[in-house]
Protein backbone atom coordinates (compact mmCIF):
# COMPACT_ATOMS: atom_id res chain seq x y z
CA UNK A 1 0.00 0.00 0.00
CA UNK A 2 1.34 3.43 -0.86
CA UNK A 3 2.18 5.96 1.88
CA UNK A 4 -0.47 8.82 2.35
CA UNK A 5 1.61 11.77 0.69
CA UNK A 6 -1.12 14.11 0.62
CA UNK A 7 -1.13 17.42 3.29
CA UNK A 8 -4.38 18.49 4.18
CA UNK A 9 -3.70 21.32 2.31
CA UNK A 10 -2.48 19.73 -1.04
CA UNK A 11 -5.11 18.56 -3.05
CA UNK A 12 -5.94 14.70 -3.36
CA UNK A 13 -6.56 14.72 -6.95
CA UNK A 14 -4.59 17.03 -9.04
CA UNK A 15 -4.70 17.22 -12.98
CA UNK A 16 -2.43 19.43 -14.50
CA UNK A 17 -2.22 21.13 -18.00
CA UNK A 18 -4.01 17.69 -19.37
CA UNK A 19 -4.93 17.71 -22.81
CA UNK A 20 -6.63 14.79 -24.77
CA UNK A 21 -7.17 14.08 -28.22
CA UNK A 22 -9.56 10.96 -29.02
CA UNK A 23 -8.73 9.29 -32.50
CA UNK A 24 -11.12 10.97 -35.14
CA UNK A 25 -12.39 9.76 -38.11
CA UNK A 26 -10.45 7.04 -39.99
CA UNK A 27 -8.35 9.80 -42.56
CA UNK A 28 -9.43 12.87 -40.32
CA UNK A 29 -8.22 14.62 -37.51
CA UNK A 30 -8.28 13.90 -34.43
CA UNK A 31 -10.97 15.28 -31.97
CA UNK A 32 -9.74 17.72 -28.93
CA UNK A 33 -11.40 16.65 -25.91
CA UNK A 34 -9.24 18.75 -23.33
CA UNK A 35 -7.02 21.09 -24.28
CA UNK A 36 -4.82 22.21 -20.77
CA UNK A 37 -6.96 21.59 -18.33
CA UNK A 38 -6.49 22.16 -14.92
CA UNK A 39 -8.32 20.83 -12.20
CA UNK A 40 -8.33 19.81 -8.71
CA UNK A 41 -10.17 17.88 -6.02
CA UNK A 42 -9.22 18.35 -2.07
CA UNK A 43 -10.54 15.62 0.70
CA UNK A 44 -14.11 15.71 1.69
CA UNK A 45 -14.44 18.18 -0.69
CA UNK A 46 -18.02 18.38 -3.11
CA UNK A 47 -16.91 19.51 -6.75
CA UNK A 48 -19.96 19.80 -9.69
CA UNK A 49 -18.44 19.87 -13.01
CA UNK A 50 -21.33 21.52 -15.46
CA UNK A 51 -20.84 21.89 -19.32
CA UNK A 52 -23.28 21.01 -22.21
CA UNK A 53 -22.14 17.76 -24.28
CA UNK A 54 -18.88 17.44 -25.98
CA UNK A 55 -17.41 19.79 -23.18
CA UNK A 56 -15.37 17.36 -21.89
CA UNK A 57 -16.75 16.59 -18.93
CA UNK A 58 -16.86 12.82 -19.00
CA UNK A 59 -13.42 13.00 -20.12
CA UNK A 60 -11.97 14.64 -17.16
CA UNK A 61 -13.61 11.95 -15.30
CA UNK A 62 -12.22 8.91 -16.72
CA UNK A 63 -9.01 10.65 -16.14
CA UNK A 64 -9.19 10.96 -12.73
CA UNK A 65 -8.91 6.90 -12.31
CA UNK A 66 -6.25 5.98 -14.76
CA UNK A 67 -9.57 4.68 -17.16
CA UNK A 68 -8.21 7.16 -19.31
CA UNK A 69 -4.57 8.70 -19.38
CA UNK A 70 -3.33 12.38 -20.37
CA UNK A 71 -1.23 12.87 -23.61
CA UNK A 72 0.04 15.66 -22.19
CA UNK A 73 0.28 17.14 -18.80
CA UNK A 74 -0.13 15.61 -15.52
CA UNK A 75 -2.59 13.81 -13.37
CA UNK A 76 -2.08 13.03 -9.80
CA UNK A 77 -4.36 10.92 -7.14
CA UNK A 78 -3.19 10.98 -3.33
CA UNK A 79 0.71 11.95 -5.12
CA UNK A 80 0.39 9.15 -7.61
CA UNK A 81 1.03 10.16 -11.22
CA UNK A 82 -1.31 7.87 -13.20
CA UNK A 83 0.88 7.64 -15.67
CA UNK A 84 2.97 5.09 -13.92
CA UNK A 85 1.12 1.69 -14.63
CA UNK A 86 2.28 0.18 -11.05
CA UNK A 87 0.05 3.21 -9.40
CA UNK A 88 -2.98 1.78 -11.30
CA UNK A 89 -4.55 -0.53 -8.81
CA UNK A 90 -3.38 1.98 -6.15
CA UNK A 91 -5.74 4.33 -8.09
CA UNK A 92 -8.54 2.83 -9.06
CA UNK A 93 -9.11 1.74 -4.98
CA UNK A 94 -8.74 5.68 -4.40
CA UNK A 95 -11.34 6.64 -6.70
CA UNK A 96 -14.21 4.84 -6.98
CA UNK A 97 -16.54 5.49 -10.60
CA UNK A 98 -20.25 5.69 -10.92
CA UNK A 99 -21.54 5.81 -14.79
CA UNK A 100 -24.87 7.04 -16.49
CA UNK A 101 -26.13 3.59 -17.53
CA UNK A 102 -27.13 1.90 -14.25
CA UNK A 103 -27.52 -1.37 -16.40
CA UNK A 104 -24.20 -1.79 -17.39
CA UNK A 105 -22.27 -1.57 -14.75
CA UNK A 106 -23.88 -4.15 -12.78
CA UNK A 107 -22.05 -7.45 -12.47
CA UNK A 108 -23.66 -9.86 -10.82
CA UNK A 109 -26.67 -11.83 -10.88
CA UNK A 110 -27.71 -10.94 -6.81
CA UNK A 111 -27.52 -7.17 -5.13
CA UNK A 112 -24.47 -8.50 -2.67
CA UNK A 113 -22.76 -10.39 -4.90
CA UNK A 114 -22.36 -6.95 -6.74
CA UNK A 115 -20.89 -4.61 -4.12
CA UNK A 116 -18.55 -7.80 -3.58
CA UNK A 117 -16.70 -7.62 -6.53
CA UNK A 118 -14.56 -4.99 -6.73
CA UNK A 119 -13.58 -6.43 -3.25
CA UNK A 120 -12.95 -9.93 -4.86
CA UNK A 121 -10.82 -8.31 -7.62
CA UNK A 122 -8.33 -6.83 -4.65
CA UNK A 123 -8.28 -11.00 -3.55
CA UNK A 124 -9.02 -9.89 0.01
CA UNK A 125 -9.83 -12.39 2.40
CA UNK A 126 -13.82 -13.92 2.66
CA UNK A 127 -14.38 -12.42 6.08
CA UNK A 128 -13.25 -8.95 4.79
CA UNK A 129 -15.35 -8.75 1.65
CA UNK A 130 -18.48 -9.63 4.11
CA UNK A 131 -17.22 -6.76 6.17
CA UNK A 132 -17.20 -4.49 3.31
CA UNK A 133 -20.81 -5.56 1.32
CA UNK A 134 -22.42 -5.43 4.67
CA UNK A 135 -20.93 -1.71 5.39
CA UNK A 136 -21.30 -0.36 1.80
CA UNK A 137 -25.03 -1.54 1.78
CA UNK A 138 -25.75 -0.08 4.69
CA UNK A 139 -24.56 3.24 3.62
CA UNK A 140 -26.67 3.40 0.29
CA UNK A 141 -29.50 2.00 2.28
CA UNK A 142 -29.88 -1.23 0.65
CA UNK A 143 -29.72 -3.93 3.21
CA UNK A 144 -33.02 -4.97 3.21
CA UNK A 145 -32.63 -6.08 -0.80
CA UNK A 146 -29.36 -7.70 -0.63
CA UNK A 147 -30.83 -10.74 -1.98
CA UNK A 148 -32.73 -9.65 -5.11
CA UNK A 149 -31.83 -10.29 -8.69
CA UNK A 150 -30.85 -6.50 -9.91
CA UNK A 151 -33.00 -6.11 -12.16
CA UNK A 152 -36.20 -6.97 -10.12
CA UNK A 153 -34.79 -3.37 -8.62
CA UNK A 154 -36.09 0.10 -9.20
CA UNK A 155 -33.72 2.69 -11.56
CA UNK A 156 -32.61 4.35 -8.43
CA UNK A 157 -31.75 1.27 -5.93
CA UNK A 158 -29.85 0.25 -9.12
CA UNK A 159 -27.73 3.28 -9.13
CA UNK A 160 -27.40 3.06 -5.64
CA UNK A 161 -26.09 -0.04 -5.97
CA UNK A 162 -23.79 0.86 -8.83
CA UNK A 163 -22.61 3.80 -5.24
CA UNK A 164 -22.04 0.73 -3.01
CA UNK A 165 -20.46 -1.43 -5.21
CA UNK A 166 -17.72 1.23 -5.57
CA UNK A 167 -17.64 2.04 -1.86
CA UNK A 168 -16.57 -1.46 -1.21
CA UNK A 169 -13.38 -0.52 -2.14
CA UNK A 170 -12.89 2.08 0.46
CA UNK A 171 -12.36 4.82 -2.35
CA UNK A 172 -11.25 8.58 -0.64
CA UNK A 173 -13.55 10.04 -3.70
CA UNK A 174 -16.13 9.44 -5.69
CA UNK A 175 -16.32 10.07 -9.63
CA UNK A 176 -20.20 10.12 -10.66
CA UNK A 177 -20.92 10.89 -14.03
CA UNK A 178 -24.12 11.75 -14.77
CA UNK A 179 -25.59 9.31 -12.19
CA UNK A 180 -29.46 10.87 -12.18
CA UNK A 181 -29.50 11.22 -15.98
CA UNK A 182 -31.41 8.08 -16.96
CA UNK A 183 -33.60 7.93 -13.44
CA UNK A 184 -37.32 9.27 -12.62
CA UNK A 185 -37.60 12.49 -10.05
CA UNK A 186 -37.67 9.93 -7.50
CA UNK A 187 -34.75 7.99 -8.50
CA UNK A 188 -32.87 11.23 -8.78
CA UNK A 189 -33.68 12.82 -5.09
CA UNK A 190 -32.22 8.74 -4.09
CA UNK A 191 -29.07 9.11 -5.29
CA UNK A 192 -28.30 12.56 -4.55
CA UNK A 193 -29.45 12.01 -0.85
CA UNK A 194 -27.28 9.32 -1.01
CA UNK A 195 -24.58 11.25 -1.89
CA UNK A 196 -25.27 14.35 0.06
CA UNK A 197 -25.23 11.85 3.68
CA UNK A 198 -21.85 9.94 1.84
CA UNK A 199 -19.98 13.11 1.85
CA UNK A 200 -21.31 14.45 4.88
CA UNK A 201 -21.09 10.80 7.38
CA UNK A 202 -18.10 9.46 5.40
CA UNK A 203 -16.15 12.07 4.20
CA UNK A 204 -15.70 10.80 0.90
CA UNK A 205 -14.76 13.47 -1.44
CA UNK A 206 -17.55 13.23 -4.66
CA UNK A 207 -16.62 14.79 -7.96
CA UNK A 208 -20.29 14.93 -9.64
CA UNK A 209 -20.75 15.61 -13.24
CA UNK A 210 -24.25 17.02 -14.02
CA UNK A 211 -26.47 18.18 -16.41
CA UNK A 212 -29.22 19.07 -13.58
CA UNK A 213 -28.27 22.49 -12.16
CA UNK A 214 -30.04 22.02 -8.84
CA UNK A 215 -27.95 19.08 -8.13
CA UNK A 216 -24.61 21.23 -8.90
CA UNK A 217 -26.33 23.95 -6.48
CA UNK A 218 -25.63 21.67 -3.07
CA UNK A 219 -21.98 21.58 -4.22
CA UNK A 220 -19.23 23.66 -2.71
CA UNK A 221 -17.71 24.04 -5.95
CA UNK A 222 -18.61 23.96 -9.49
CA UNK A 223 -16.94 23.82 -12.18
CA UNK A 224 -18.12 24.85 -15.57
CA UNK A 225 -16.14 23.59 -18.69
CA UNK A 226 -16.99 24.33 -22.38
CA UNK A 227 -15.21 22.84 -25.47
CA UNK A 228 -12.39 21.16 -23.41
CA UNK A 229 -11.11 23.88 -21.71
CA UNK A 230 -12.57 25.03 -18.13
CA UNK A 231 -14.05 28.14 -18.20
CA UNK A 232 -16.03 29.26 -15.16
CA UNK A 233 -14.91 28.28 -11.24
CA UNK A 234 -16.28 29.35 -8.42
CA UNK A 235 -18.78 28.36 -5.61
CA UNK A 236 -22.22 28.12 -6.88
CA UNK A 237 -23.03 31.45 -5.59
CA UNK A 238 -20.80 32.97 -7.73
CA UNK A 239 -21.47 31.08 -10.61
CA UNK A 240 -25.34 31.16 -10.43
CA UNK A 241 -24.91 35.19 -10.42
CA UNK A 242 -23.49 35.25 -13.50
CA UNK A 243 -26.68 34.37 -15.96
CA UNK A 244 -26.03 35.55 -18.84
CA UNK A 245 -22.65 33.98 -19.47
CA UNK A 246 -24.24 30.45 -18.51
CA UNK A 247 -26.46 31.58 -21.28
CA UNK A 248 -23.90 31.96 -23.28
CA UNK A 249 -22.48 28.11 -22.79
CA UNK A 250 -25.93 27.45 -23.21
CA UNK A 251 -26.89 26.42 -19.55
CA UNK A 252 -29.35 26.70 -17.01
CA UNK A 253 -29.71 28.25 -13.89
CA UNK A 254 -31.24 26.28 -11.03
CA UNK A 255 -35.30 26.47 -11.06
CA UNK A 256 -35.02 28.58 -7.70
CA UNK A 257 -32.47 31.16 -9.11
CA UNK A 258 -34.14 31.61 -12.03
CA UNK A 259 -37.39 32.15 -10.45
CA UNK A 260 -35.72 34.33 -7.80
CA UNK A 261 -34.45 36.14 -11.16
CA UNK A 262 -37.74 36.81 -12.72
CA UNK A 263 -39.34 37.88 -9.52
CA UNK A 264 -36.56 40.46 -9.23
CA UNK A 265 -37.59 41.12 -13.02
CA UNK A 266 -41.10 41.41 -12.08
CA UNK A 267 -40.42 43.82 -9.49
CA UNK A 268 -40.05 42.14 -6.14
CA UNK A 269 -37.10 43.36 -4.34
CA UNK A 270 -35.43 39.77 -4.09
CA UNK A 271 -31.83 39.62 -2.51
CA UNK A 272 -28.97 38.21 -5.20
CA UNK A 273 -27.22 35.37 -4.43
CA UNK A 274 -30.26 32.87 -3.75
CA UNK A 275 -29.97 29.19 -4.09
CA UNK A 276 -31.65 27.25 -2.09
CA UNK A 277 -35.45 27.00 -1.97
CA UNK A 278 -35.58 28.21 1.88
CA UNK A 279 -33.42 30.63 1.03
CA UNK A 280 -35.82 31.97 -1.33
CA UNK A 281 -39.59 31.40 1.64
CA UNK A 282 -36.92 33.01 3.41
CA UNK A 283 -36.29 36.49 1.61
CA UNK A 284 -40.06 36.43 0.42
CA UNK A 285 -41.64 36.10 4.36
CA UNK A 286 -39.23 39.29 4.85
CA UNK A 287 -40.93 41.05 2.32
CA UNK A 288 -43.71 43.19 4.33
CA UNK B 1 -40.40 -5.40 -15.85
CA UNK B 2 -40.02 -9.39 -16.00
CA UNK B 3 -39.64 -11.43 -13.29
CA UNK B 4 -38.14 -14.23 -15.44
CA UNK B 5 -36.62 -17.36 -14.00
CA UNK B 6 -33.64 -18.72 -15.09
CA UNK B 7 -33.01 -22.80 -15.51
CA UNK B 8 -35.66 -24.37 -13.29
CA UNK B 9 -34.72 -23.97 -9.73
CA UNK B 10 -37.61 -24.58 -7.55
CA UNK B 11 -37.23 -23.40 -4.50
CA UNK B 12 -36.63 -25.38 -1.25
CA UNK B 13 -34.80 -26.00 2.03
CA UNK B 14 -34.83 -29.78 1.46
CA UNK B 15 -32.11 -32.45 2.33
CA UNK B 16 -30.50 -32.40 -1.77
CA UNK B 17 -30.88 -28.37 -1.71
CA UNK B 18 -28.82 -28.23 0.96
CA UNK B 19 -26.17 -30.08 -0.77
CA UNK B 20 -23.04 -28.71 -2.06
CA UNK B 21 -23.08 -27.73 -5.02
CA UNK B 22 -19.94 -29.53 -5.97
CA UNK B 23 -21.49 -32.86 -4.39
CA UNK B 24 -24.48 -32.54 -6.42
CA UNK B 25 -22.60 -32.17 -9.97
CA UNK B 26 -20.36 -35.07 -8.95
CA UNK B 27 -22.80 -37.48 -8.00
CA UNK B 28 -25.07 -36.53 -11.34
CA UNK B 29 -22.00 -37.07 -12.75
CA UNK B 30 -21.61 -40.43 -11.76
CA UNK B 31 -24.78 -41.84 -11.99
CA UNK B 32 -24.92 -40.66 -15.47
CA UNK B 33 -21.60 -42.78 -16.28
CA UNK B 34 -23.07 -45.60 -14.39
CA UNK B 35 -26.88 -45.92 -15.65
CA UNK B 36 -24.94 -46.98 -18.58
CA UNK B 37 -23.47 -49.81 -17.27
CA UNK B 38 -26.24 -51.48 -15.91
CA UNK B 39 -27.44 -54.65 -18.11
CA UNK B 40 -29.26 -57.25 -15.69
CA UNK B 41 -32.71 -56.41 -14.47
CA UNK B 42 -31.46 -56.67 -10.93
CA UNK B 43 -29.72 -53.52 -11.97
CA UNK B 44 -32.45 -51.36 -12.46
CA UNK B 45 -33.40 -52.16 -9.25
CA UNK B 46 -30.66 -50.25 -7.91
CA UNK B 47 -30.66 -47.05 -10.42
CA UNK B 48 -34.38 -46.75 -10.10
CA UNK B 49 -33.90 -47.26 -6.61
CA UNK B 50 -31.00 -44.19 -6.24
CA UNK B 51 -33.51 -42.01 -8.03
CA UNK B 52 -36.51 -42.90 -5.88
CA UNK B 53 -34.02 -42.10 -2.90
CA UNK B 54 -33.17 -38.69 -4.63
CA UNK B 55 -36.54 -37.58 -5.71
CA UNK B 56 -37.59 -38.44 -2.18
CA UNK B 57 -34.91 -36.00 -0.58
CA UNK B 58 -35.44 -33.13 -3.32
CA UNK B 59 -39.20 -33.10 -1.78
CA UNK B 60 -40.52 -31.74 -4.95
CA UNK B 61 -44.01 -33.07 -6.18
CA UNK B 62 -43.63 -35.62 -8.54
CA UNK B 63 -45.68 -33.86 -10.40
CA UNK B 64 -43.38 -31.39 -11.59
CA UNK B 65 -40.62 -33.77 -11.68
CA UNK B 66 -42.91 -35.32 -13.89
CA UNK B 67 -44.06 -32.92 -16.21
CA UNK B 68 -39.98 -32.02 -16.79
CA UNK B 69 -40.30 -35.41 -19.16
CA UNK B 70 -42.48 -34.10 -21.36
CA UNK B 71 -39.69 -32.69 -23.57
CA UNK B 72 -38.33 -36.27 -24.59
CA UNK B 73 -41.70 -38.28 -24.89
CA UNK B 74 -40.84 -38.13 -28.44
CA UNK B 75 -37.59 -40.07 -27.76
CA UNK B 76 -38.98 -42.14 -25.67
CA UNK B 77 -41.55 -43.56 -28.12
CA UNK B 78 -39.03 -44.21 -31.08
CA UNK B 79 -36.71 -45.89 -28.47
CA UNK B 80 -39.07 -48.13 -27.76
CA UNK B 81 -40.64 -48.74 -31.28
CA UNK B 82 -37.06 -48.99 -32.80
CA UNK B 83 -36.16 -52.05 -30.10
CA UNK B 84 -39.08 -53.60 -30.42
CA UNK B 85 -39.49 -54.24 -33.92
CA UNK B 86 -35.78 -54.76 -34.77
CA UNK B 87 -34.23 -57.20 -31.87
CA UNK B 88 -34.95 -60.49 -33.06
CA UNK B 89 -36.60 -63.32 -30.82
CA UNK B 90 -40.31 -64.33 -30.12
CA UNK B 91 -42.56 -62.85 -32.16
CA UNK B 92 -45.70 -61.25 -30.03
CA UNK B 93 -47.40 -59.20 -33.27
CA UNK B 94 -46.37 -59.28 -36.48
CA UNK B 95 -47.84 -57.50 -39.40
CA UNK B 96 -46.00 -57.92 -43.18
CA UNK B 97 -42.80 -58.18 -42.47
CA UNK B 98 -42.93 -55.97 -39.17
CA UNK B 99 -42.57 -58.09 -35.96
CA UNK B 100 -42.40 -57.15 -31.95
CA UNK B 101 -40.54 -59.38 -30.22
CA UNK B 102 -40.53 -59.83 -26.67
CA UNK B 103 -37.10 -59.41 -26.22
CA UNK B 104 -37.74 -56.22 -28.15
CA UNK B 105 -39.94 -55.18 -25.95
CA UNK B 106 -38.15 -55.63 -22.70
CA UNK B 107 -35.10 -54.01 -24.10
CA UNK B 108 -36.86 -50.93 -25.51
CA UNK B 109 -37.99 -50.71 -21.73
CA UNK B 110 -35.18 -50.48 -20.31
CA UNK B 111 -33.71 -48.12 -22.86
CA UNK B 112 -37.01 -46.23 -22.57
CA UNK B 113 -36.55 -46.72 -18.35
CA UNK B 114 -32.52 -45.37 -18.23
CA UNK B 115 -33.72 -42.28 -20.29
CA UNK B 116 -35.80 -41.42 -17.66
CA UNK B 117 -34.19 -41.80 -14.89
CA UNK B 118 -31.30 -39.94 -16.57
CA UNK B 119 -33.41 -36.98 -17.17
CA UNK B 120 -35.24 -37.26 -13.63
CA UNK B 121 -32.06 -37.11 -12.14
CA UNK B 122 -30.16 -34.20 -14.28
CA UNK B 123 -33.21 -32.46 -13.75
CA UNK B 124 -32.89 -32.75 -9.72
CA UNK B 125 -29.61 -30.99 -10.12
CA UNK B 126 -31.25 -27.90 -11.65
CA UNK B 127 -34.34 -27.92 -9.55
CA UNK B 128 -32.36 -27.76 -6.47
CA UNK B 129 -29.21 -25.53 -7.09
CA UNK B 130 -29.61 -21.58 -8.00
CA UNK B 131 -27.88 -21.14 -11.14
CA UNK B 132 -25.24 -19.13 -9.27
CA UNK B 133 -24.79 -22.43 -6.67
CA UNK B 134 -24.36 -24.05 -9.78
CA UNK B 135 -21.51 -21.73 -11.38
CA UNK B 136 -19.88 -21.68 -7.89
CA UNK B 137 -19.57 -25.15 -7.75
CA UNK B 138 -18.19 -25.71 -11.36
CA UNK B 139 -15.65 -22.94 -11.01
CA UNK B 140 -14.27 -24.59 -7.58
CA UNK B 141 -14.79 -27.74 -9.45
CA UNK B 142 -12.88 -27.05 -12.73
CA UNK B 143 -10.47 -24.53 -10.27
CA UNK B 144 -7.33 -27.39 -9.67
CA UNK B 145 -6.92 -27.38 -13.86
CA UNK B 146 -6.13 -23.59 -14.14
CA UNK B 147 -2.90 -25.00 -13.58
CA UNK B 148 -3.00 -26.51 -16.91
CA UNK B 149 -4.66 -23.61 -18.54
CA UNK B 150 -8.06 -23.69 -18.19
CA UNK B 151 -9.24 -20.33 -17.37
CA UNK B 152 -11.84 -21.57 -14.52
CA UNK B 153 -12.52 -18.26 -12.84
CA UNK B 154 -12.69 -16.16 -16.24
CA UNK B 155 -15.63 -19.03 -17.10
CA UNK B 156 -17.38 -18.81 -14.45
CA UNK B 157 -16.97 -14.63 -14.06
CA UNK B 158 -18.70 -15.18 -17.96
CA UNK B 159 -21.65 -17.35 -16.53
CA UNK B 160 -22.47 -14.77 -13.71
CA UNK B 161 -22.78 -11.96 -16.39
CA UNK B 162 -24.86 -14.38 -18.31
CA UNK B 163 -27.23 -15.45 -16.19
CA UNK B 164 -27.30 -11.33 -14.93
CA UNK B 165 -27.67 -10.02 -18.45
CA UNK B 166 -30.23 -12.68 -19.93
CA UNK B 167 -33.59 -10.82 -18.02
CA UNK B 168 -32.08 -7.14 -19.30
CA UNK B 169 -31.52 -7.84 -22.73
CA UNK B 170 -35.13 -10.11 -22.77
CA UNK B 171 -36.73 -6.61 -21.60
CA UNK B 172 -34.61 -5.19 -24.61
CA UNK B 173 -35.67 -7.49 -26.59
CA UNK B 174 -39.90 -6.83 -26.01
CA UNK B 175 -39.00 -3.20 -26.23
CA UNK B 176 -37.78 -3.04 -29.49
CA UNK B 177 -40.54 -5.62 -30.55
CA UNK B 178 -42.92 -3.21 -29.67
CA UNK B 179 -40.80 -0.40 -31.60
CA UNK B 180 -40.84 -2.51 -34.28
CA UNK B 181 -44.36 -3.25 -34.44
CA UNK B 182 -45.03 0.78 -34.06
CA UNK B 183 -43.76 1.24 -37.13
CA UNK B 184 -45.34 -1.67 -38.99
CA UNK B 185 -43.27 -4.52 -38.57
CA UNK B 186 -44.44 -7.98 -39.73
CA UNK B 187 -43.76 -10.88 -37.16
CA UNK B 188 -46.80 -13.15 -38.42
CA UNK B 189 -45.66 -15.02 -41.44
CA UNK B 190 -45.61 -18.50 -42.54
CA UNK B 191 -42.51 -20.51 -43.57
CA UNK B 192 -39.39 -20.86 -41.70
CA UNK B 193 -37.71 -18.85 -43.93
CA UNK B 194 -39.70 -15.98 -44.25
CA UNK B 195 -40.33 -16.01 -39.77
CA UNK B 196 -36.29 -15.38 -39.92
CA UNK B 197 -36.27 -12.85 -41.35
CA UNK B 198 -38.77 -11.57 -39.92
CA UNK B 199 -37.28 -11.76 -36.71
CA UNK B 200 -34.00 -9.56 -38.28
CA UNK B 201 -35.51 -6.26 -37.18
CA UNK B 202 -35.47 -7.53 -33.58
CA UNK B 203 -31.95 -9.50 -33.27
CA UNK B 204 -29.61 -6.62 -35.27
CA UNK B 205 -30.49 -3.84 -33.28
CA UNK B 206 -30.79 -5.99 -29.97
CA UNK B 207 -27.22 -7.57 -30.83
CA UNK B 208 -26.41 -3.77 -31.15
CA UNK B 209 -27.25 -3.18 -28.08
CA UNK B 210 -25.76 -5.87 -26.62
CA UNK B 211 -22.17 -4.94 -27.70
CA UNK B 212 -22.48 -1.30 -26.79
CA UNK B 213 -23.55 -2.66 -22.94
CA UNK B 214 -20.40 -4.92 -23.29
CA UNK B 215 -18.54 -2.06 -24.08
CA UNK B 216 -19.54 0.54 -20.78
CA UNK B 217 -19.90 -3.20 -18.67
CA UNK B 218 -15.73 -3.68 -19.54
CA UNK B 219 -15.11 0.24 -18.67
CA UNK B 220 -17.40 -0.33 -15.29
CA UNK B 221 -15.44 -3.61 -14.27
CA UNK B 222 -11.95 -1.78 -15.00
CA UNK B 223 -13.16 0.72 -12.87
CA UNK B 224 -13.73 -1.41 -10.34
CA UNK B 225 -10.17 -2.71 -10.03
CA UNK B 226 -11.33 -6.35 -12.18
CA UNK B 227 -7.42 -7.33 -13.33
CA UNK B 228 -8.43 -11.40 -14.82
CA UNK B 229 -9.13 -13.83 -12.62
CA UNK B 230 -5.47 -14.46 -10.96
CA UNK B 231 -5.57 -13.23 -7.57
CA UNK B 232 -9.19 -13.00 -7.06
CA UNK B 233 -10.92 -14.53 -4.12
CA UNK B 234 -14.88 -14.91 -3.48
CA UNK B 235 -16.84 -14.14 -0.64
CA UNK B 236 -18.75 -16.69 -0.89
CA UNK B 237 -17.11 -19.86 0.49
CA UNK B 238 -18.35 -23.38 -0.38
CA UNK B 239 -18.41 -25.83 2.50
CA UNK B 240 -18.92 -29.73 3.23
CA UNK B 241 -21.45 -30.40 5.63
CA UNK B 242 -22.51 -34.09 7.00
CA UNK B 243 -25.30 -34.00 3.83
CA UNK B 244 -22.12 -33.82 1.50
CA UNK B 245 -21.02 -37.24 3.61
CA UNK B 246 -24.25 -38.64 3.41
CA UNK B 247 -24.92 -37.91 -0.46
CA UNK B 248 -21.25 -39.54 -1.29
CA UNK B 249 -21.82 -42.49 0.64
CA UNK B 250 -25.21 -42.93 -0.80
CA UNK B 251 -23.49 -42.41 -4.44
CA UNK B 252 -20.75 -44.82 -3.57
CA UNK B 253 -22.61 -47.23 -2.35
CA UNK B 254 -24.82 -47.50 -5.45
CA UNK B 255 -21.59 -47.51 -7.90
CA UNK B 256 -20.56 -50.21 -5.64
CA UNK B 257 -23.27 -52.18 -6.40
CA UNK B 258 -23.44 -51.48 -10.05
CA UNK B 259 -19.89 -52.74 -10.41
CA UNK B 260 -21.03 -56.06 -8.15
CA UNK B 261 -23.81 -57.14 -10.19
CA UNK B 262 -21.22 -56.64 -13.66
CA UNK B 263 -19.16 -58.72 -11.78
CA UNK B 264 -21.82 -61.57 -10.98
CA UNK B 265 -23.09 -61.46 -14.15
CA UNK B 266 -19.30 -61.94 -15.26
Amino acid sequence: MASRRGEPSEPYILVRDVTYRYPGPPGGEPVLALDRVGFRVYRGEFVAVLGRNGSGKSTLARLLNALLLPQEGEVRVDGLDTRDPANLWAIRDRVGMVFQNPDNQIVAAVVEEDVAFGPENQGLPPEEIRRRVEEALAAVGLTALRDRPPHLLSGGQKQRLAIAGALALRPACLVLDEPTAMLDPRGRAEVMATVTRLREEAGVAVVLITHFMDEAARADRVVVMDRGRVVLEGSPREIFAQADRLRALHLDLPPVVALAAELRAAGVPVPPGILTLDELVEALCRLS
Amino acid sequence: MFNITLGQYYPGRSFLHQVDPRTKILATLVYSVFIFLVKEPEGFYLVAGFALLAMAASRIPPLTLIRGLRPILIFLVITLAFNAFMTPGETLWGWGPFRVTREGLAFGGLMALRLVLLVLVTSLLTLTTTPIALTDGLERLLRPFQRLGLPAAELALMMTIALRFVPTLFDEAQRILRAQQARGARLRVRGPLAQMQALLPILVPLFVAAFRRADELAVAMEARGYRGGRGRTRMRELRYTWRDGVTALAVAAFAAGVVYLRLLAG
